[in-house]
C-alpha cells in the first residue's frame, strides 16, 4: 500500500496540487528530448542507408564539438571553423568507408557493430589526444535567457536547440524525398542488391550517408557542448539516444523526434516526481527501463518497419 | 611431423566423444594444466599473480558467460557489468549474513541469484531481438548499478558505498579471499574454480542445450519450427550466461581487487568482456581465454612501452593512446579475422598436422 501510495498517488496530487509546476518540468524534457533526438537522427541516417549500427554515433558527436571547439581556440572565425570541421568530418567519412566498411562486406551486422565500436574507441582517443581532455566551454552565441509563459518557465537555449533540430529534420526529409542522392539513398535503404543493379554506387552512397551524420553529429555536438561544456561525458549522451532510437524504431526519422520527445519527457517527470519513492538518479536508466517496456508491445518501435521474418 | 592424428583409432564411443580426441592435444593441456597450477605458482611473482595472472582468469569467466549468450545463442547483450555486478553484491550479502558459509557455496549461491537477475531481463528477448536486444540489455546494466549504488542495504550501509571482502577460508585456514590472503591461493583458488567452470561449459555446450541454443543462433524461427522451445532455450541461455557472470563478478570483488564498488561494474566493463569475446572468437571456449588475455595484456603492455623506450609521457595522454590502439586492433581483428584469435589457433593447428610436407 504504502509503496503505491509513493509511486502513483503522491505524484499525482503532486501533479494536480501544482499544475504550472507540471507543465514548465514536461516542457523541459520536451526541449531535452529535442536534444536527444539530435543525436538519435545520426543513427537512423546510417542504419537506413547501410543496416550498421553505428555506436560510434556518440564519439563523432565528441569528436566533432572538440574539433569545432579546438579551432575556435586556435583563433578562426567561427564560419571558418564550421566549415573546417565538416570538412574534418567528410573526411573521416571516406576514410571510414575506405578502411573499414568496404573491408567488411558481407559480414554479419554484429561484425559491422563492433567494428563501429572500435571506431567509437578510436575517435574518442584520437580527439582528446589532439585536442586535450579538459572540459572545454562553447559559446556559439545562443543566448542563455529565459523567459515565462503563463508562468511556465522556458530557457532560450532549449528553444534554440528545438528549432535548430525541427531545422534539420525538415531540411533531411526534403533531402531524401526531393534529391536525386536522396532518391538513391532510399533506394539502397530498401535493398542494395537491387539497388546495384540500377548502377548506384553503394559506396558514394556511404561515404555520403556518413558525411550527413558527420555533419549531423557536429550540430548535435554544438548544441551539447554549448550546454554541458565539450567534454567526454557528451559520448554518454549518446547512449541516450539507444533507447531514443529503439522507441521511435530504428529506421524512422520522425520516429527520432517523438522518440526523443517521449523519453526526454518522461525521463524529467520520473526523476522529479518518483525520486521520493526510488531514490535520485532515476534519469541514469529510466530511459532505457521506459524503452524496453514498449519493445515489449511493439517489438519494431514506434514507427520501425514491422518486421517480417521468413525462412 | 609431431603433431599426427594417424593410428590413433576410436574404439569406443567414449573416446569419439573426447573433448581433445588427439593425444597430442591432451599431453598439450597437461602440460598446460602443471603449468599453470604448479610451475607458475612456484616461479610467479606477487606482481605477476595478483594484477596479470587472477584478473585474466577473472575475465575469461566473464567472456565464458557472455560466449555463452552472444557467441552460442545469438543473443547480443551490453549487461555484463551489472549481472557482474549482482553476482558480487549477492556474494558480499550472504556471506555477511552467513560468515560459517563455504565460500564455493557463497559463489555458488552468488551465482544462482545472478541468474535469477539474468532472466528476469532476458524475459524480452523473447519478443526483441538483434540490436533492438542489445539495447534493452543496457537497461539492465544502467539499473542494476544504479540499484546497488543507491540502496545502502547492498553495501551493508557503508558509507562509502564500498564493499571490502572479509577474509573467508576454503578448508581450514586456507584464506583465499580479502585483502589478507595471499597472491598464491588466491590465484589457485581462482584457477580451480575457472578450470572447472570452463570445463563445464564446454561440456555445455557441445552437449544438447548447446546444440538447442546455436540452432537458435542461426535462425531462431526455424529451430522454433524444427521443435526447439524458445521459452526455454532463451532463458536458460541468460541463465547459465548471468550464472558465470555472477561468479565472475563475486570473484573479481572477492578474489581480485578485494574491495569494490557499484561504478567498477560500468558500461565500460561491459565493452571490455565483449572485446574479449569478439577479439578471442564467438561461439568458442578457448577463445574466451585467448580474448582475455588479450585484453588484460594489452593495456600493461602500451603502458609500459614508454617507459622501456625511455621517453616520459603524460599519463592522460598515455590512456588516450591506449583508446586509440585498442580501437585500430578492434578493427584490425575484425577485418583481418572476423572469427577471432581461436580460429588463428584453429589455422594453426591445421598447418601443424601438414608441416613440414604440405602437399
Amino acid at each position: 500500500m504504502q509503496v503505491l501510495q509513493a509511486f502513483i498517488w503522491d505524484p499525482l496530487v503532486f501533479i494536480f496540487s501544482d499544475f504550472q509546476f507540471f507543465l514548465t518540468i514536461l516542457i523541459g524534457g520536451l526541449l531535452n528530448g529535442f536534444m536527444y533526438s539530435l543525436v538519435a537522427l545520426g543513427f537512423v541516417l546510417i542504419f537506413k542507408a547501410s543496416g550498421v549500427f553505428n555506436f560510434a554515433q556518440g564519439a563523432m558527436v565528441l569528436f566533432a564539438a572538440l574539433t569545432f571547439v579546438g579551432l575556435l581556440e586556435m583563433g578562426w572565425p567561427m564560419w571558418l571553423a564550421f566549415i573546417a570541421t565538416v570538412g574534418v568530418m567528410v573526411l573521416l567519412a571516406y576514410l571510414v568507408e575506405r578502411l573499414v566498411l568496404s573491408k567488411l562486406v558481407n559480414q554479419p551486422p554484429i561484425t559491422l557493430f563492433m567494428a563501429t565500436i572500435g571506431i567509437a574507441y578510436f575517435l574518442d582517443g584520437f580527439g582528446q589526444t589532439i585536442w586535450g581532455s579538459e572540459v572545454k566551454p562553447l559559446d556559439v552565441g545562443i543566448p542563455r535567457g529565459g523567459f515565462e509563459i503563463g508562468q511556465v518557465y522556458i530557457t532560450e537555449f532549449e528553444l534554440v536547440a528545438a528549432a535548430t533540430s525541427g531545422v534539420l529534420v525538415a531540411v533531411l526529409a526534403v533531402f531524401f524525398q526531393k534529391t536525386r542522392i536522396g532518391r538513391a539513398l532510399r533506394a539502397v535503404a530498401d535493398d542494395h542488391q537491387a539497388a546495384m543493379s540500377v548502377g548506384i554506387s553503394l559506396r558514394t552512397i556511404w561515404v555520403i550517408v556518413w558525411s550527413v551524420a558527420g555533419i549531423v553529429a557536429l550540430v548535435a555536438g554544438i548544441m551539447w557542448g554549448g550546454k554541458l561544456g565539450v567534454q567526454f561525458s557528451l559520448v554518454l549522451v549518446a547512449l541516450k539516444a539507444l533507447p531514443v532510437l529503439i522507441l521511435g524504431g530504428f529506421t524512422s526519422i520522425p520516429g527520432a523526434i517523438i522518440g526523443g520527445l517521449i523519453i526526454g519527457a518522461g525521463e524529467n517527470i520520473a526523476e522529479v516526481f518518483w525520486s521520493g519513492a526510488l531514490g535520485g538518479g532515476v534519469q541514469d536508466w529510466f530511459a532505457y527501463v521506459l524503452a524496453l517496456g514498449f519493445l515489449v508491445f511493439r517489438p519494431q518501435g514506434l514507427f520501425g518497419e514491422k518486421i517480417i521474418e521468413r525462412i | 611431423m609431431i603433431y599426427r592424428d594417424a593410428g590413433q583409432f576410436k574404439t569406443s564411443y567414449a573416446s569419439d566423444q573426447a573433448i581433445l580426441p588427439i593425444s597430442q592435444d591432451r599431453w598439450f593441456m597437461l602440460g598446460l594444466l602443471f603449468l599453470a597450477f604448479v610451475v607458475i605458482p612456484l616461479i610467479g611473482s606477487d606482481y605477476w599473480l595478483s594484477t596479470i595472472l587472477v584478473p585474466f582468469l577473472v575475465f575469461s569467466l566473464a567472456a565464458i558467460g557472455l560466449n555463452i549468450l552472444t557467441g552460442y545463442a545469438g543473443l547480443v547483450s551490453l549487461g555484463t557489468g551489472g549481472f557482474m555486478a549482482c553476482g558480487a553484491f549477492a556474494a558480499y550479502k550472504i556471506t555477511t549474513a552467513f560468515p560459517e558459509l563455504n565460500i564455493v557455496l557463497v559463489f555458488l549461491s552468488s551465482g544462482v541469484i545472478a541468474a535469477g537477475v539474468g532472466i528476469l531481463f532476458g524475459l524480452p528477448s523473447l519478443r526483441i531481438k538483434g540490436f533492438y536486444l542489445a539495447v534493452a540489455t543496457l537497461a539492465a546494466q544502467f539499473f542494476l548499478v544504479w540499484m546497488f549504488n543507491k540502496f545502502p542495504w547492498f553495501t551493508n550501509y557503508s558509507p562509502s558505498g564500498v564493499i571490502s571482502a572479509p577474509p573467508r577460508a576454503i578448508w581450514g585456514d586456507v584464506i583465499v579471499t580479502g585483502a589478507t590472503a595471499t597472491p598464491h591461493a588466491r590465484y589457485l583458488f581462482a584457477l580451480g574454480m575457472v578450470v572447472i567452470l570452463a570445463l563445464m561449459a564446454k561440456n555445455m555446450v557441445r552437449a544438447n542445450i548447446g546444440r538447442e541454443w546455436m540452432a537458435v543462433r542461426d535462425m531462431d524461427i526455424a529451430a522454433e519450427i524444427i521443435g526447439i522451445p524458445m521459452l526455454r532455450t532463451k532463458l536458460l541461455a541468460f541463465a547459465v550466461s548471468s550464472f558465470y557472470c555472477g561468479v565472475a563478478g563475486a570473484a573479481w570483488a572477492f578474489i581480485y581487487t578485494g574491495s569494490v564498488e557499484a561504478l567498477a561494474f560500468d558500461i565500460n566493463r561491459s565493452f571490455q568482456v565483449l572485446f574479449m569475446v569478439i577479439i578471442g572468437g564467438l561461439g568458442s571456449i578457448l577463445g574466451c581465454f585467448l580474448g582475455a588475455a588479450f585484453i588484460v595484456l594489452l593495456p600493461i603492455f602500451i603502458s609500459n612501452v614508454p617507459g622501456i623506450l625511455g621517453v616520459n609521457v603524460a599519463v592522460d595522454l598515455v590512456s588516450h593512446v591506449e583508446f586509440m590502439i585498442l580501437g585500430i586492433l578492434i578493427l584490425f581483428f575484425l577485418i583481418v579475422e572476423p572469427h577471432g584469435l581461436a580460429r588463428l589457433w584453429q589455422i594453426a593447428k591445421e598447418k601443424l598436422r601438414l608441416w613440414p610436407f604440405p602437399h
